[in-house]
């Protein structure tokens, strides 16, 4: 009861702070001064249509490797965690999966995976990105291992496109050192004609770069995950 | 009472609620997998007030295509920080709602329990 009483103390405590934040806030009227910056000079410094690619790429993409790293170390934490010893080679029983998912997932999974392509690749003209192209490829893939249960996919295949990837993203951001103003600088192969799809230097292949490593996490820790069904 | 309903107050209520439904799962549920989802519930609602701050009135996405001209983008597009910056926590929060879930799995296959009452060991 005492026990009780004090989460629903705590529960009043934070909602009240959360008010009275928001009794407190009127509203933005206008853009702060660093993201006035952004916009305002963002498609002639970095060129892409999309601001948000360009804070999450090029302003502050030194976040975003930090990010990348996190999400890497996190997938790396999943796949030892989840370690499976093949000591026995007990079959696993599987549910035979139904006709209607089958064929379902042999017309998804193709169009999935191409879109989350579109996706990564067009991240600096709409919205999208890497995380997002990766995250639909990672799902199409997770269907694809609902629906057919026995096919083996390696994870050995999964950490090679990892690793490049991540190699990929490091090189473009030390090409930037190399070759324009700084680490991650995006104006490395100059930066095309606004809002066409070869354009914003460096981003589209930052991107591709991140969808990769991202998509191949994802399915790195879906993998391990479904590895382990029947241990449980 | 008309004007204080816009999508910016919307969200921050919504988001307000959401981080509240949360936390009350974190504090009261004896599940380890609903406390994982509890964890997640906190996380989403800190994104969509995260998103609803950034907000500005009759703007548009910060997408620089022929609905926003370029040359006065700085008066039509809403703050691209604060979306720019739930982008990052929204793949951070997925990569640690996985580990959760996979020390989840780790404890239930060690001691064939979900309850968190079983586990006692960092009890004191």
């Amino acid at each position: 009861m005492v026990k009780n009483a004090f989460i629903f103390l705590i529960l009043i405590g934070v909602a009240m702070i959360l008010v009275n934040l928001f009794a407190g806030f009127t509203g933005n009227v206008d853009l702060g001064q660093i993201a006035n910056h952004y916009v305002a000079n963002g498609p002639a410094e970095v060129g892409s249509a999309n601001i948000v690619t360009a804070v999450v790429v090029t302003y502050r993409g030194f976040d975003t490797l930090g990010e990348v790293t996190i999400l890497f170390l996190s997938a790396a934490i999943v796949g030892f965690f989840l370690k499976i010893e093949n000591t026995d080679n007990t079959e696993r029983n599987l549910k035979y999966t139904s006709e209607i998912l089958n064929t379902a997932s042999q017309v998804l999974v193709p169009i999935m995976i191409l879109f989350g392509v579109y996706v990564f690749i067009n991240g600096h003209l709409s919205p999208g990105g890497g995380f997002q192209g990766g995250a639909i490829i990672a799902s199409g893939l997770v269907l694809m291992f609902i629906a057919q249960p026995k096919k083996e996919i390696g994870h050995k295949l999964i950490n090679i496109i990892e690793s490049i990837s991540g190699v990929g993203f490091v090189l473009m951001g030390l090409a930037g050192v190399l070759f324009a103003g700084g680490f991650l600088d995006n104006n490395v192969i100059g930066l095309g004609k606004f809002g066409t799809l070869f354009s914003a230097g460096a981003i589209p292949i930052i991107y591709i770069f991140v969808g990769l490593k991202v998509g191949s996490e994802l399915t790195g820790i879906a993998l391990s995950l479904k590895e382990n069904q029947n241990e449980a | 009472m008309m004007e204080k309903l816009n999508i910016q107050n919307i969200g921050l209520t919504v988001g307000i609620l959401v981080i509240l439904v949360g936390l009350w799962g974190l504090l009261t549920q004896k599940n380890l997998i609903k406390i994982v989802i509890g964890f997640a519930l906190f996380d989403t609602g800190t994104h969509i007030l995260m998103v609803s701050i950034g907000y500005i009135k009759y703007r548009t996405a910060p997408i620089l295509d022929e609905a926003v001209d370029i040359r006065n983008a700085a008066k039509l597009v809403v703050d691209p920080i604060p979306q720019a910056l739930v982008l990052t926590a929204i793949v951070i929060g997925l990569g640690i709602t996985a580990l959760m879930l996979s020390y989840v799995l780790k404890m239930y296959q060690n001691k064939k329990s979900l309850e968190i009452n079983n586990y006692k060991d960092l009890k004191w």
